[in-house]
Formats: C-alpha cells, structure tokens, sequence
C-alpha cells in the first residue's frame, strides 16, 4: 500500500487507467451522464479525469473531488464495458485521493464523516443503541409529536428533508430474532453456512436476516449468525477510506472463519459487492491474505446460493400476487447476480413476475448518495418509481437495504400504502412457511 | 480563453451551456479513437441552428480566428471530433429530440444530437425500420453517422448511412443556414449538395436536423452462427454465398482472438475453440427467410464449417449481434492500446487479404485480430499494442502503412466506414491521386474559405 503521502492515482497501477479505450458503451447506462450530457459526468470522463492526474496534467482539485462524489459508484458501466475496465477500483482509489487530499473538506463534512463513517459504522454495538435511539423516537410518539408541532423546522435544513426518510428500526434487531446456531428442523444439515445480518439490514430490515436463515434451514444448511458482527467495509470503501475499511475486513474474518464453512451468505447487494473483494482489499496483509483468499471463494448473495444449491422449490404459496424486480446495482453490476433473484422468485407457485423498464438503472439510493446529492438522488427515485408503477406489480421485490428504503419512501411520498416492497427471499420464506400450515404434517 | 469571449458565450447559451473550466474540458481531449489526445479552450452546448449560426460568427471575429470541432457523443473511431489545439468544442448532445415520425412518407426528422438506438426504436415502434447500425448505436448521434456516413453490420443488404438521408439542415461556416433535401423520393433541382455533407466529417458545415427514410420493418430475421477450424473455409464461404446471388443482412466475421475476447465480456455462447465464425443474418418474407437460411446453412458445410447454430430466438439473435458490435472494444482486454483499422477491398480480394494482414503481424511481429463486415469487404484489422512502447509503436505504423497500401494495390480504399479525420490523413493522397485529391481542397475553399471548421482533418 502506497504512504499517505503519495498521490493514490499516480501510485496505481497504470494499466488499470490505460484499459478504458474511451469508446463511449458506457455512457448510455451512465445515470449521471443521463442528466447531463456532459463527458465529465460519464465514467470516460471520470477516468480522462483521473489519468490527468496520473498523468501529472491536473491536480487533485476540488472540482475533481466534487465529481467522484457525483459519481453513482452504481458500476452500471462495468457492466457495459466491453474492456473488462476495473472501474470499481479507480472509483475507490480516486475517492481515497479526495479524501487524502482534503481538497472537499469543511467543518460540517467532517463532522458527518467523523461521527458516520468513523464512529457509528465501526461500532456495531453503538449503531444499534442509535438505532434504539431512533425506535424510541417513533414508538414514544416524539417523532409524531414533532412533526404536529413543526418543530423539524429548529433541525438544520438538509437534517429536516432527511428525516422523513430516516429507517424505520424494528422493534428487534437480527439477534433478537436469529440463534447463534439454528438447525434445520427435519433433516441432519448437508451444508454449514454463515450468515452476514449488515448494519442497516440489521436495524431496519431484521426480518430479511430472519427469512434468509429460515430459507437456508429449509434447504438444509447449518445456519451460524454471531450475533454482534461489524460492519463489513464497504461504507469506508466507497467513502475513500480504505484504512477503516481494511480494518473492518480484519475483524470481520477474525470473527468468521471461512473455512469453517461451505458458503458465507449475504443478503444485501452493496455489502455483498464489497464483501466479496477481501481477496483484493487484503491481498498484501501477510496474516490476513490467504483467509480473505477463503472468504472471497465462499462468499455468496443468497439468492446466488439457493440457485447454485438447487434450492427446493415451494409446493404452495400464501396468495397471487403480482412481482417486480428491481435490481440492487451492486447485486448486479458489482456481483454480476442477475438471473438468480429472479428465478428464487419465478420459483414461488402465485408469483407472477412482471418485468420492469430500467430493472437494472440505480434507484438513487447509492450507499449514502441520497444523504450527499439530495437532487440527483430524488430524479433518480422519481424515474425508478415511474417505471415500477408502470409494472402494475402488486410487490417490489429488491435484495438491498438502501435500495428498499429509497423505495419505501418513494411509496410512501406518493401516499402509496398498499404496495409492498419486501426482498426475494421473504417471499421464498413465507411461501415455505404456507406449506407448513397448510400441509398435512409429515411424520 | 479571454473572459469577453467566455461572456459572450454565456450571454449567448447560459453559463450552463458554457464549459472552460480544466476540469470540464479534459474529457473533450479525445473520442473513441486510440492514442489521439488534444484539449479543446472550450466546449458550448447550442440548442439549434440559430444558436449555432451565433457561435460561428463569434468565433470568426476572434483575431486569430477560433476552429470549431463539432462533436455528438465522440464515438467516432478516425479522430474527427478529437478537438484541434485551442478549437471550440460545439457539442450538439443536448439537441437530441426526434421532431416527427410520418408515417405517410416513411421518413423521421431529427434533431442532428439524436442517439440512433432512439431512432431505431422509435421507427420499430411504428413498424418501421431504419437499418444503419454502426457498433456504437446506442450512443452515437444520427449528426455524427451522417458526418462520418458511418456503416453497420447491415451494409451488405441496406447500405450506409447515406442511403437513408433524405435531408440536412446545415449551418455553413459563415452562419448561412440551408436545407438540403427534402420528403421526396425523386429529386434532381440542381447539383446534389445533400451528399456533399454526408461523410464531410464536419469540414464543410455543421449538421443540425437529419430528415430520415425508413423502409417497412422486415416480417422475419433468423440468425446463424457458423463455426469454423480454418479462417479459408470461412472466407470461401462468404464468396459462395454472394457468388449464389443471396445477400443476407449481415454477414460478419471473428477470428480466434476476437471471438475469445468478445466471449469473455459477453457470454453469447461463441466456440472458443474455433479459428473463425461467421455471423449471418437473413431477412425478409418469413418464406423468404426460411428458404435462404437453409441455403446458407448448406453453402457453410459444403465449405467445411464444423457447426452451424441457428439463433433459437430473436433474444438470442440480439444477443450474438450485440457480442459483435462489441468487439472493437472487446478487444481492449488483452493489450492497452487497441488500433482499429478499416482497410476495404472489393470481396473478391478477402481471402487474400485477410492472409495479407496475417503475414504483415508475422512480419512485424505483431498482435493482430481480425474482424468484420466481410459481406462488404469491410475488415477490421485490430492491431493490439502499447502506445507508451515507442518502438513497437514504429513497427505498428510500418505494418498500417503495408495494409493501406495492399488494400489500394487490390482496387480497395484505407477506410470502409470510419473515416479519414486525423488518423488516416497521410494515407488519403495515395489513394485519391493528385487531381482528386486537389478537387477535395477546392470544395472545401469554396464551402468554408477560412478553414474555421474542424481544420486539419481529412487533408491539411
């Protein structure tokens, strides 16, 4: 790893910056280069950007670093790329150059990278305590309270348009809900497998975490969750800070050993898209290397891994029901998993799958993108939110915490409280649980 | 650039419209071709004729008069939108609508920033169909095909670009607008200066609105992927089927190294383990289609193909045609530098010249893959290397200078459909000879007389 005191994009490997034959096949898929038309904004751009300052033409300026984070980081493009251009890792090592640089610092930023990026997410105990925090504030009322009497108006303007699409905790977190070590209930395991429960998943998602184990038990897995996990990284990663990052990776294999497992399940697309390059964000650790090598082979979406298992499929569904998909961009692009998630759900007797325009175009969301680009957020939630009506689907199916929550609150700004949004497997869950209350008992 | 010409601007189009600083002209430096990198003093977004009309006469007030590059969405592959030194970029991106589809006449009008996949799906939409299909469709403009007359996959069968332009709103490069063309099928008042325009590559005047035709969109396509252990046996099959007075829509071609790269990126289900494919699609009367694929089908065994595969859906089909319009960039992956040629012969010198390009990458020792339209004649020797080693870079220019030079010897041209803007310009005498080639310089003297339009390219 290069000291902090040199230039990151000038210490990196130069073929990497040399691969993008600027071609332009990715500007089509690029949302940022949609809204403008403007090279700068499109991922050739981005890398003419970074290759000048590899090239000694520009310095790391401030205009340079307002542009990364204009960036999606959605790896739309790498998808298109006929090239193989390894975008995700210029896009990190230029946000890590910005944050080396402090060329977007100013106080207000840094409090809210210290107390996020730093603080909470590095925490896993304190992020639940704020979560509880954050649970209490709308079970007491308080948060209804506040909103009767306004007094969002004393919140900082960017802290007030926020708080309307806050998470809404659960009353329980993963560990709550999931034991240490479930087995399966009618059969000896054939598999061993961990599962990862996530941060936000983990606040405001606990049932997902639920319904990814009870659907790995009904297909025969060992399921393991330990049940304070940290954070895995990718947060840090795609915030520039690959330290955090690298130590986050570290804890998070010392607590999970890959090879005491088949598969290493995750079931949130951004963390997945970062959980499975420990290989490369540890590949000059000498203690670490080899177990990221392991944890990178065994690392798999769920959805990924029920499909590779061969999943047995559900004999009886609760009701109909009409599904979109839309894809996580970092399921998708970061993961390649596509096809998978959609055949978990074609595989649930009464669904009925309806495609949808732009499945795979990002929903806005983009990790903390909401928080930091409200405007180009809430088009890209606006687009995302046209083409699923146009659906007429019923559910909303997606497999990413960020995701679900930028369209929950689509939903819910156009008052829409009939349509569900739930991630594919806890559909796969309840249609497996259907057949336990309306089939005779096996005995 | 001095802040009253920066104003002026800004007065004219909006600061939005209005881009200087470093930051936003670097990626201006270069388009889709390799190793061409030259940045621009500005880059201005018009939003129409008028607009552009006011951009031409502030530039040329300018003492020294400032060039003006016109760029689309910079995909081309011969540097024509590569800015000169200091050039003003007018890039017609955002003038990107499709002003009217008639059906009565079978004809589309278009703003010149166009994307032709819109155009393309706009016609299919009504059943109609527009076939020129350049590897770059989905983002290239309608403004930039028809200023590079630029090709596809379709030629064979549907032509170029050119044969679907009806009409061109032109800016001149003293702020005169024309209309060049018009609805009807029959045209013959006075010279036809519409073709002047179509492959000027944006020397001549600035292409504003392009009025389209559009045929009938054809009732059936079936597509064949025919799998070969010699490069020969697909070259003699390509004249078979030409020589047997069939001509499919598309009748592409991938060598070893290509098919392996452009698998790696697209997952089509091409044979690895072949020297060759040929990709071929026919269309037409579903009758028509059935009765010519399997003529195809037997033409390809008798010359050897170990396999031919038919397309089981148009799913499918898409999928192959898109695995091939992305092998330019596919390409990519092996080598930094990727050189794309478009040396063209007359089909009846293929197969020799593809064992010329073989020879010449021996000699020089060279990578190079070879794709292409060899319906047409049209190859596309891809030389793979790295522009930061100097020395090779000597050998790559040695080894382009003996492909042009056999391509002429056999009656061809240096450039099917890409172009000559820079990268082709010292080949253009040796192909065009002295009086033609002056003829080039007269026209261009008369259209433009102070060379304020993209100076430097196709001649100096």
């Amino acid at each position: 790893m290069p000291t902090p005191a040199q230039n990151l994009l000038k210490s990196l490997d130069y073929s990497v910056l040399q691969q993008c034959m600027h071609c332009g096949m990715c500007l089509p898929v690029c949302p940022t280069y949609s809204e403008t038309k403007e090279e700068r904004h499109g991922p050739r751009g981005r890398i003419a950007l970074m290759r000048a300052i590899a090239d000694g033409e520009l310095e790391t300026t401030r205009a340079f670093g307002e542009e990364m984070y204009y960036c999606l980081g959605c790896l739309a493009c790498t998808s298109a790329c006929p090239a193989g251009v390894n975008y995700a890792e210029l896009f990190e090592t230029a946000r890590a150059e910005v944050e080396r640089t402090h060329v977007l610092d100013s106080a207000q930023r840094n409090f809210w990278r210290w107390s996020v990026v730093r603080v909470l997410f590095t925490r896993p105990r304190l992020l639940r305590l704020a979560g509880r925090g954050l649970w209490l504030w709308r079970v007491t009322g308080l948060q209804a309270l506040t909103r009767t009497l306004r007094l969002t108006y004393l919140l900082p303007r960017r802290l007030r348009e926020l708080e309307p699409q806050a998470p809404r905790i659960g009353a329980k977190f993963s560990h709550q809900l999931i034991k240490p070590v479930e087995q399966p209930a009618q059969q000896t395991p054939v598999r061993r497998v961990a599962v990862l429960t996530g941060c936000v998943q983990d606040l405001a998602f606990p049932e997902i975490n639920r319904a990814t184990v009870d659907v790995l038990l009904a297909n025969g897995c060992e399921v393991h969750t330990p049940p304070v996990q940290p954070c895995c990284g990718s947060l840090h990663a795609h915030n520039g800070d690959v330290e955090s990052a690298r130590a986050l990776a570290r804890r998070m294999l010392d607590l999970i050993n890959p090879a005491d497992y088949d598969a290493i399940i995750s079931n949130a697309g951004g963390c997945g898209s970062h959980l499975r390059h420990y290989d490369h964000l540890l590949h000059d650790d000498p203690h670490y290397a080899a177990r990221a090598v392991e944890w990178s082979r065994k690392l798999r979406d769920v959805s990924e891994y029920l499909v590779e298992i061969d999943f047995r499929k559900p004999v009886c569904s609760p009701s109909p029901q009409t599904v979109t998909y839309h894809e996580s961009c970092h399921l998708c692009h970061g993961q390649k998993v596509s096809a998978q998630p959609r055949a978990v759900l074609r595989a649930i007797p009464g669904v009925e799958l309806h495609e949808c325009a732009e499945a795979a175009w990002c929903c806005g969301s983009a990790g903390i993108y909401n928080i930091t680009q409200p405007a180009t957020a809430g088009r890209l939630q606006n687009r995302k939110m046209g083409n699923l009506r146009r659906t007429g689907a019923g559910v909303i199916a997606t497999a990413n915490p960020g995701c679900h929550l930028q369209i929950q609150n689509g939903l819910r700004a156009e008052n829409d409280t009939i349509t569900e949004v739930e991630h594919p497997v806890v559909l796969l869950a309840r249609a497996y649980a259907a057949e336990y209350e309306l089939l005779p008992k096996k005995q | 650039m001095s802040t009253t010409f920066e104003s002026s601007f800004i007065a004219l189009l909006g600061a939005e419209n209005v881009l200087t600083a470093r930051e936003d002209i670097i990626p201006y430096g270069f388009d889709g071709t390799a190793a061409l990198k030259r940045y621009p003093r500005a880059v201005v977004f018009p939003r129409d004729a008028r607009q552009i009309a006011a951009i031409l006469k502030l530039a040329r007030e300018q003492t020294p008069p400032v060039p003006v590059v016109t760029r689309g969405s910079g995909t081309g592959l011969s540097g024509g939108s590569v800015p000169v030194d200091n050039a003003l970029v007018v890039c017609l991106a955002k003038m990107n609508r499709i002003l009217e589809l008639d059906t009565a006449n079978l004809t589309l009008l278009a703003e010149a920033g166009a994307v032709t996949q819109e155009i393309y799906d706009t016609a299919d939409r009504a059943g109609l169909f527009y076939p020129p299909d350049p590897g770059s469709m989905r983002v290239s403009t309608i403004g930039g095909n028809v200023a590079e007359n630029a090709g596809g996959l379709r030629g064979l069968k549907y032509g170029v670009t050119r044969n679907y332009v009806m009409g061109v709103e032109v800016v001149l490069a003293d702020g005169s607008v024309c209309w060049l063309g018009n609805k009807c099928v029959k045209d013959v008042a006075g010279y036809n200066l519409r073709d002047l325009f179509i492959g000027s590559e944006g020397t001549l005047g600035i292409i504003t609105k392009v009025l389209l035709k559009l045929l009938p969109k054809p009732a059936a396509r079936q597509t064949l992927l025919a799998t070969y252990a010699q490069m020969d046996a697909a070259a003699a099959t390509v004249s078979d089927i030409i020589a047997s007075k069939i001509i499919p829509c598309t009748l592409e071609f991938l060598d070893r190294k290509t098919i392996r790269c452009v698998e790696d990126f697209a997952h089509a289900g091409l044979p690895l383990d072949a020297e060759a494919v040929l990709l071929i699609e026919s269309d037409g009367h579903p009758a028509a289609v059935a009765d010519e694929a399997a003529r195809i089908e037997e033409i390809a065994r008798k010359h050897g193909a170990t396999r031919v595969k038919r397309a089981r859906d148009s799913a499918e089909a898409v999928q192959l045609a898109t695995a091939r319009r992305s092998a330019f960039s596919a390409l990519a992956r092996l080598k930094p530098t990727t050189i794309l040629e478009d040396a063209t012969v007359p089909r009846s010198e293929l197969a020799h010249m593809v064992r010329f390009v073989e020879g010449v990458a021996a000699r020089h020792k060279l990578e190079i893959a070879t794709f292409g339209h060899f319906g047409d004649g049209n190859l596309h020797p891809t030389i793979l290397t790295d522009e930061r080693n100097r020395e090779e870079m000597h050998r790559v220019e040695a080894a382009m200078q003996e492909i042009f030079d056999e391509a002429l010897r056999v009656g061809g041209t240096i450039t099917g459909e890409h172009g000559v803007g820079f990268a082709k310009k010292k080949f253009l005498p040796g192909q065009l000879g002295d009086a033609s080639y002056a003829l080039l310089k007269t026209i261009k003297r008369a259209i433009d007389p102070d060379g304020l339009l993209n100076p430097g390219k196709i001649f100096d």
